[in-house]
């Protein structure tokens, strides 16, 4: 009998499943709403009002989104982002590889632990000010999975959620009212605070 | 001079925009040719199975279709045709073609979905997926109509399905099937002489049959590499027997003849629908079976030629009303097994085609 | 339709390989033992007539007093197909040999076995965790792992 060797990289396996455990043992609250993404000294000593709007009008209408989709709601979004449902009439049809270059993340479908401290580094890498949309039940709280023993239950363990949509999958429509949400959301936020 | 290149060691994925979902190679490459790869899975390893035991079976059903999502009513076939083998559930002769509709709807959308984002790795950034994405539209408006649901449908039931076909159903997909075949066409009108796509596509990524046999590669896959195994025709399921279809087959077993393969399968597909619909009999949809119901101890697999390739169930009973255990036969997984021997010694942009040609999904690869 | 291959065929394809006794009849399948569980492969896959070259899954249940792997085989030329369980009684160490150098469709499903029964599957090519992450806490597919996290 032929025995084939196949490639294997014990340190790198070892190093991410370091990786994994840490994120897993440091993340068992949920991480509550982002609020001021400004230090307190500027907080307290900077108030703008014009700048706000203008910022904000940009912010709110090129909302790029990076592809870190992982599980069922990603056709859901892909449905409405496609002609039918028509992203671009909020400025969003673009899709983003690269986390430097997107401001919002979609978290659409299921969260695993082994995926975890992938998402939080596309999300690490991300420039502020950056958002997150909570897609879908499984973005909520594990949704039908909450109970497997390899699912994160919710992103905001890991990440700051500022929008939930629940459904599974939430139909087009609920991802643009969610979407409408963090518009609005975005509107009211200022530089010197965000909420 | 000679030049000599070091081998380089890259990561491609999970979070990467042409692995289809969360799939990860770690690859060592000479200058741009791939010589070794290793793939890694279990980034959506959500354990379905195992929280399966733990459901009663009719809990189960939204479970599975969320296995392979893109196709979710033909794991509910399978999975309904498993239990129901297990305890011997007859379903009511309306429902049988229903549920063949159903699966052929879905193996349309599938492979529209696998053909667009075939292309879009190829680099037609997302417009062939669009023109795909209108019909898919359409298909997913009709199979709404009868289950209330967009992607997820949880539709069928043990002995039959859950509702019956609502009147404006069948209007519906006769206009649906009548400017399919056009549209289909149109496909092929743009893309199918294509000299980058033939450039790129053809002699690439080569599967011969014999390493497809060997690694149980299953469904358009093995069969662009020229081996005739369709399970609607050697175990026919449902009433498959009483349909005129061809199987269609490639000959290289390339890129190019797993992208014609899935084509004429959508053809072939409407023409089982034609012939469902016209032949669709008249009855009850449902055989009840109560709620938490206890089917026999024993054991039993069912599998259907799903739209990625053989989608088996395995169900043990151990007489209570939860699985002891279920497993699935998830084609996804099981087709990805020949990938070292069909990247090695390809460019790297090549390894992106291949791979898209196999057209996987994530959630059933890692289950 | 894929018939199941009957007893008499499966007996006189391999009486002159193996022993009677390394393998027994149960319903419609064939039960054996790991130690001639690679022989019979063997013999089967390349038998005339019978020739099982695809190999379409592999799994394995956890029962009470033993592990179960389970093989289902088809033959795409003849279009039958033949179920084949290893018994495994050892529950603290079970290991079984690998038959991923017959059919390279086997690994994968072995290796997602052993991930999640922790059952050995000896001279694999690499046998290591494909689903769950290297030094994760138990089987999860296991009876006694419990439901839930």
């Amino acid at each position: 009998m032929e025995v084939r060797i196949e490639p294997c990289y014990p340190e790198i396996d070892a190093h991410e499943s370091r990786v994994i455990e840490d994120l897993k043992s440091s993340s068992t609250q949920p991480i509550a709403e982002p609020s001021g993404w400004l230090d307190e000294e500027i907080n307290r000593n900077i108030l703008v009002t014009t700048v706000d709007k203008l910022l904000n009008w940009g912010r709110k209408t090129s909302l790029w989104t990076e592809t870190s989709f992982t599980a069922c709601c990603t056709f859901e979004f892909i449905s409405t982002s496609s002609s039918r449902f028509d992203i671009a009439r909020f400025g969003m049809e673009v899709l983003r590889s690269s986390p430097r270059h997107s401001d919002l993340i979609v978290t659409a479908g299921t969260l695993t632990w082994k995926m975890a401290p992938q998402i939080k580094r596309v999300y690490d890498q991300m420039a502020e000010p950056k958002w997150v949309i909570a897609m879908g039940a499984c973005g909520i709280s594990g949704g039908i999975f909450a109970d497997s023993y390899s699912v994160v239950p919710g992103y905001n363990r890991i990440l700051p959620v500022d929008v939930y949509i629940p459904g599974c999958p939430p139909r087009p429509e609920a991802l643009l009212a969610g979407i409408e949400k963090l518009r609005k959301k975005i509107e009211q936020s200022s530089i010197s605070n965000k909420s | 001079m000679a030049h000599s290149t070091d081998s380089v060691f890259i990561n491609l994925g999970p979070v990467h925009p042409s692995t289809h979902g969360v799939f990860r190679m770690r690859a060592h490459i000479d200058g741009e040719v791939i010589t070794d790869i290793e793939p890694v899975f279990g980034y959506l390893h959500r354990g379905i199975e195992k929280l399966a035991e733990g459901k009663s079976y009719r809990q189960v059903i939204p479970l599975t279709d969320r296995l392979d999502y893109v196709a979710s009513m033909n794991n509910n076939l399978a999975y309904c045709m498993a239990v129901e083998k297990l305890a011997g559930i007859e379903v009511p002769e309306r429902a049988v073609y229903i549920r063949v509709i159903m699966a052929e709807l879905q193996r349309i959308i599938s492979h529209l979905l696998g053909i667009g984002s075939f292309f879009n790795d190829m680099g037609t950034f997302f417009t062939p997926f669009f023109y795909m994405f209108i019909q898919k539209e359409k298909i997913t408006d009709l199979l709404e109509m009868v289950s209330g649901q967009r992607l997820l449908f949880n539709y069928m039931r043990f002995g039959g399905v859950s509702h019956d076909l609502p009147d404006p159903f069948l209007p519906a997909l006769s206009q649906f099937l009548r400017e399919m075949p056009a549209e289909i066409d149109k496909y092929e009108r743009l893309l199918k002489e294509n000299e980058i796509v033939l450039a790129r596509s053809r002699n690439v990524g080569v599967l011969s049959r014999e390493m497809a046999i060997n690694s149980s590669i299953s469904g358009p896959v093995l069969r662009a590499s020229g081996v005739n195994w369709d399970i609607r025709k050697a175990d026919p399921y449902s009433c498959y027997d009483r349909f005129d279809f061809d199987v269609p087959t490639g000959s290289n077993g390339d890129c190019y003849d797993r992208y014609r393969v899935r084509i004429e399968e959508l053809r072939q597909s409407l023409r089982i629908l034609e012939q469902a619909v016209s032949k669709l009999p008249k009855g009850k949809v449902i055989n009840p079976v109560p709620l938490r119901f206890k089917p026999p101890v024993g054991e039993a697999y069912s599998h259907i030629e799903g739209n990625k390739g053989e989608l088996g169930f395995y169900i043990v009973s151990d007489g209570s009303d939860k699985p002891y255990r279920m497993h699935v036969r998830a084609p996804s997984l099981l087709n990805l097994s020949a990938l070292r021997e069909m990247l090695i010694g390809w460019k790297l942009a090549d390894a992106i085609i291949i791979f898209g040609s196999i057209d996987i999904c994530l959630g059933e690869v890692d289950r | 339709m894929t018939i199941k291959l009957s007893r008499e065929i499966i007996n006189h394809s391999l009486h002159e390989h193996v022993s009677s006794t390394d393998y027994s009849f149960e319903s419609e399948a064939v039960v054996t033992d790991s130690a001639s569980l690679v022989k019979i492969c063997e013999v089967l896959k390349s038998a005339p007539g019978i020739e099982l070259d695809y190999l379409s899954s592999v799994t394995a249940v956890d029962y009470p007093d033993y592990f179960e792997v389970v093989y289902l085989f088809y033959s795409i030329k003849h279009n039958h197909s033949l179920t084949l369980k290893v018994r495994c009684p050892d529950k603290q160490q079970p290991d079984i040999p690998s038959i991923t150098p017959l059919y390279n469709g086997a690994n994968y499903q072995e290796r997602e076995i052993y991930d999640l029964f922790g059952i050995s599957f000896v001279s694999h090519p690499k046998l290591r965790r494909i689903f769950l992450w290297e030094g994760y806490p138990g089987h999860p597919l296991r009876k006694d792992y419990g439901i839930g996290s």
